[in-house]
């Protein structure tokens, strides 16, 4: 857990394994021991929820220096010369304990070690051990942990307790009782986070059971948080089961394009295909959670309606051809161009977009995208990346939702072509007789009415064929990595708008990541210092002052606040 | 050394003819003057004379009472509770339900007194599931209290108010324990809470500072009242002050309770001259002393060390008979007073199966939470019950061992101990009939009745 910075006078000096370290106050005994890279195994515990201290694998010896009853003198050990350490007789709970000063733990003593052994034990018992059929295998704590701290062997005879299979708790999310380890994460989640109390254990001791409550189903947007976070394989995605072993998977860090939120992702794939998203933890953005609606946007990249051909009226031809369509397009309507840009499109290609409005001396519209917010990790505002527009100076007043002024411009004969990135503008609100009285350059991943009556069409890449970076609703600059190579047939959103910029008689602009960032660095003061590559994992805040004043559509949601609206 | 007399102070009333459980009886007796005194007193005096009295909890723990209540959070500005702890689910203890069944008003006065010393202004008591008439018998004797202003809206017409509800557990041994009874009492399933954080003294019922006293307990806090905390403490011997009530149960002549002035009787003469020695023809094998949770005592088996007397450390070398009924000497020969029920066992039974009935009840009372406990409790019962039903092997005693060895101390409460205590005295103690108990299968059928 990146703990918040502290003052001095909050830092409590511990000694771990011999090592001494100062942790701010508050911190418990697993989080100290990561910082000094010493492992205190555990299922129960999660970072982000309310301790329980159930599964007891965090046990450790824990001592405090002594001192004398009567006169609070430090009682010194003649042998070592230091102060006595009292170690408490019994392992204590590393999840439950927070530091205190002059805290002793032991992690690798004998009577830590039994313990581990002996809730290894304890835990694997009624375990079915069926991990060549399960999916959890190769990301299993009851696996590593096995491997790492248990026995190696099983003293156990008897008949294991039989318990409900493939229970499907809701529509995305499978339980097998017989791997559940009791720890109980996916029932606080539940409750603390998603705040959807819908699941809970039925039966007593060891045929304790997770369960649904009765008319119940795990169905909330969240609920693959607790495929997520349950340390085996008891909790399973109904999308991803079966599908792939997860020791093949590559994983490719990624945001998620849904919201304004931008949750931080990791996109596992393999040859080029992806298998599932799950979230990335980010404490500032997302804490180790995302919604489930941005879990399946994968799906777009091999949907049947993703546009493959460079088309012109209709016809497959090719991305030359129809740059040098849209430039004669642009060369005969001047001054009658408009551009739709995207709050969908990343930072770098909102840059481009601004340098192809520039060239063609044309208006850029956007459109809005609003629905309602969750308060949790769904934002208000569900383009991702409407504040990159503003950063880079693509926009100056947010988006409407209606392009009217638009409309009104193309009915009175003012705009004759319409360059519409990845926007369709008869969703928008455009009517088909506005669509037919324009030449549309359509670049898009996906087909629609607008690449149905475009001149030229040319498909572009989804978010996880390419990287860039998106602008939060925090202001903070987050980067996504390409995961998989390009459907064929589809062009880099870079190249093609750089190819445009060209056509529309502008300066020669990169079309490249590296080489657009140092065009943006130079024209925004505010990107000066950023260069795509050092950017770091967690974001960069970005300062909103500028833009504080403006009307945004989101509310409150997880480490978001917006600021008051005059 | 014949057996002291017993004397009845919490039990005076009990099985006295003519003594019913109505206000009218108790009140005939003298009963509610000591709450109409103790009104008249400042709360801390209260609490001082329990403090001085030494009484300890009688719930099993045996932690002192004024202890406790001097842990409780008066600085908070939340409310103070107090829960009367009446789930009395321990095998082989049966004396909170004769106090709940034929004296009932003796609980609320105490109740009442403990309160008032406390300043609480809300108290339940928490009966358990299997004692539907005793709270009948609570509802019908709190309504008529309620009604005399014994307890409600300012008692005895002072500005004193104080309620007590009556809430029903729903039948789990767990909710003994004090803080699985706070969730249960909240409406939850009864898993107990960690300690850190949630000292119930700090954050107990509804986060707020709470007392958690067994019944019996609250009857002696009603003595105290009375009598004095320095009067309770000369019965009994120092540091076991006050009576105790023993419940025997097995192979005696005369089971039944007992009360007698803590540490005043040997387990010899309890069994022998009390209770009337073994049954015709039978010898006495075994004596669990607290409760089935306690550990098991071997008739022949000898004690030696020192322990204090007074100043002074004097030797002791005991055998079963000669064992002080006290907390400090049970627990100095390794097992404990717990909540004074005293199982006999004589030469019928055997160990093996013995203990699978113990590891039954405790499998099935295991709220679950915390692994040892949960998989280690149903682990022993699954291998008592096999070594008793199926095929028992030689080295199933020192797997047992092995199993109950990694619960205590290990788990989230105390039940760790409660469960795995049994089979590690049964194991040291009878070792050498488990690792024989498959030899003697072969001439002896088992109890046809299985194991639930």
């Amino acid at each position: 857990m990146s703990a918040p910075v502290a003052k001095p006078a909050d830092l409590v000096t511990v000694n771990i394994d011999g090592k001494e370290i100062a942790v701010p106050k508050g911190t418990n005994v697993i989080e100290a021991a990561r910082l000094v890279n010493v492992d205190v195994p555990h299922y129960c515990y999660h970072p982000k929820l309310s301790v329980v201290g159930n599964c007891r694998m965090c046990l450790i010896e824990m001592g405090m220096p002594a001192v004398d009853p009567a006169t609070k003198a430090p009682i010194i050990d003649p042998a070592t010369g230091k102060q006595k350490i009292n170690w408490i007789p019994r392992p204590q709970i590393g999840c439950g304990t927070n530091v205190s000063p002059g805290l002793h733990v032991k992690t690798t003593s004998p009577m830590v070690k039994d313990a581990r052994e002996g809730v290894m034990e304890f835990l694997l018992i009624n375990h079915p051990l069926d991990c060549p059929i399960c999916d959890q295998a190769g990301e299993c704590k009851l696996q590593e942990q096995s491997t790492g701290y248990g026995r190696g062997y099983s003293r156990f005879i008897e008949q294991k307790n039989v318990k409900p299979k493939r229970t499907q708790l809701g529509p995305r999310v499978v339980l097998d009782d017989e791997r559940c380890i009791l720890c109980s994460r996916c029932i606080r989640f539940s409750k603390e986070v998603a705040k959807d109390d819908v699941l809970g254990f039925i039966d007593r001791g060891s045929y304790s059971t997770l369960t649904c409550y009765p008319g119940k189903e795990l169905k909330n947007n969240y609920s693959l948080n607790t495929v997520d976070i349950c340390p085996v394989g008891a909790l399973t995605s109904t999308d991803f089961r079966f599908k792939m072993r997860v020791w093949f998977l590559k994983q490719t860090n990624s945001i998620d394009t849904e919201t304004s939120v931008g949750a931080n992702t990791v996109v596992w794939s393999r040859e080029g295909v992806i298998y599932r998203i799950t979230p990335r933890r980010n404490d500032a953005v997302n804490d180790t959670w995302m919604a489930d609606s941005g879990r399946v946007l994968y799906k777009q990249v091999q949907a049947a309606d993703r546009l493959t051909a460079v088309q012109i009226n209709g016809n497959d031809s090719a991305l030359d051809i129809a740059v040098n369509t849209a430039a004669e397009l642009f060369k005969a309507a001047p001054g009658a161009v408009a551009v739709v840009g995207s709050g969908r499109s990343s930072v770098e290609e909102q840059f481009l977009t601004k340098q192809l409005a520039a060239a063609l001396k044309a208006a850029v519209v956007l459109v809005s995208r609003v629905g309602e917010g969750d308060g949790l990790l769904v934002s208000a505002d569900r383009n991702p990346n409407v504040r990159g527009a503003l950063v880079t100076g693509l926009i100056s007043a947010l988006p409407s939702s209606q392009p009217t002024g638009l409309a009104a411009d193309i009915d009175a004969g003012k705009v004759r072509v319409v360059v519409a990135i990845n926007e369709d503008l008869a969703a928008a609100g455009l009517t088909a007789a506005q669509l037919t009285k324009v030449s549309v350059v359509y670049l898009g991943t996906h087909k629609n009415a607008t690449s149905d009556a475009a001149k030229v069409v040319i498909p572009t890449l989804t978010v996880f064929e390419k990287s860039g970076a998106f602008v939060n609703q925090q202001f903070r600059l987050q980067k996504f990595l390409k995961a998989i190579p390009a459907v064929a047939g589809a062009t880099d959103d870079l190249v093609v708008l750089a190819r445009l910029v060209a056509a529309a008689g502008g300066a020669t602009v990169a079309g490249d990541l590296a080489g657009v960032w140092k065009s943006l660095a130079a024209a925004v003061p505010a990107l000066g210092a950023v260069t795509f590559a050092n950017l770091p994992e967690t974001g960069l805040l970005l300062d909103a002052a500028p833009f504080a004043a403006l009307p945004f559509a989101e509310g409150a949601t997880l480490h978001f606040k917006p600021t008051a609206k005059a | 050394m014949p057996a002291p007399e017993q004397r009845r102070i919490i039990f005076q009333h009990i099985d006295e003819p003519g003594y019913s459980n109505d206000l009218a009886c108790y009140v005939k007796h003298g009963g509610y003057e000591v709450l109409k005194q103790a009104l008249t007193r400042q709360p801390q005096e209260l609490i001082d004379e329990v403090k001085k009295s030494g009484l300890r909890g009688r719930g099993g723990a045996g932690f002192p009472c004024g202890v406790k209540w001097g842990l409780v959070d008066r600085k908070s500005g939340k409310p103070i509770y107090l829960i009367v702890n009446a789930d009395e689910s321990e095998p082989g203890t049966f004396k909170d339900r004769y106090i709940i069944h034929q004296d009932p008003h003796q609980l609320i006065e105490g109740t009442m007194i403990s309160c008032f010393a406390n300043n609480v202004q809300q108290a339940y008591i928490y009966i358990r599931g299997e004692f539907p008439h005793g709270a009948r018998i609570l509802e019908t004797a709190l309504a008529e209290a309620r009604a005399a202003g014994f307890v409600g809206q300012n008692i005895c017409g002072t500005n004193y108010s104080c309620d007590i509800f009556v809430h029903r557990g729903a039948g789990a041994y767990i909710c003994g324990e004090e803080t699985g009874l706070i969730e249960s009492l909240e409406g939850k399933r009864a898993n107990p809470r960690i300690k850190p954080p949630y000292f119930p003294a700090v954050l107990g019922l509804y986060q707020c500072p709470t007392i958690v006293n067994n019944v019996e307990t609250l009857c002696h806090v009603k003595y105290i009242a009375e009598h004095g905390g320095e009067a309770f403490a000369k019965i009994g011997t120092p540091n076991n002050t006050g009576t105790r009530v023993f419940c025997v149960s097995g192979h005696v002549q005369r089971p039944g309770y007992y009360e007698f002035p803590a540490g005043t009787i040997t387990l010899g003469q309890l069994l022998n001259e009390v209770c009337g020695g073994p049954l015709p023809g039978r010898t006495f094998k075994a004596v669990i002393p607290g409760g089935s949770s306690a550990k098991i005592l071997r008739f022949g088996e000898r004690f030696k060390g020192k322990r204090k007397v007074g100043a002074d450390l004097v030797d002791y070398d005991w055998g079963v008979e000669d064992v002080p009924m006290d907390f400090d000497s049970l627990g100095m020969i390794g097992t404990m007073g717990g909540s004074g029920g005293v199982i006999v066992m004589d030469d019928s039974v055997n160990m093996v199966e013995a203990l699978a009935n113990i590891n039954a009840f405790y499998s099935h009372e295991s709220c679950g939470q915390c692994t040892p406990c949960r998989e280690g409790s149903l682990w022993m019962k699954k291998i008592t019950t096999r070594m008793v039903h199926g095929q028992a092997r030689a080295e199933d005693a020192a797997l047992l061992k092995g199993v109950a060895d990694q619960i205590p101390g290990r788990t989230i409460c105390a039940f760790g101990e409660a469960c795995s205590w049994p089979t590690q005295s049964f194991i040291a103690k009878f070792g050498d009939e488990f690792k024989q108990y498959p030899e003697t299968k072969k001439t002896k059928a088992a109890d046809s009745r299985v194991l639930v």
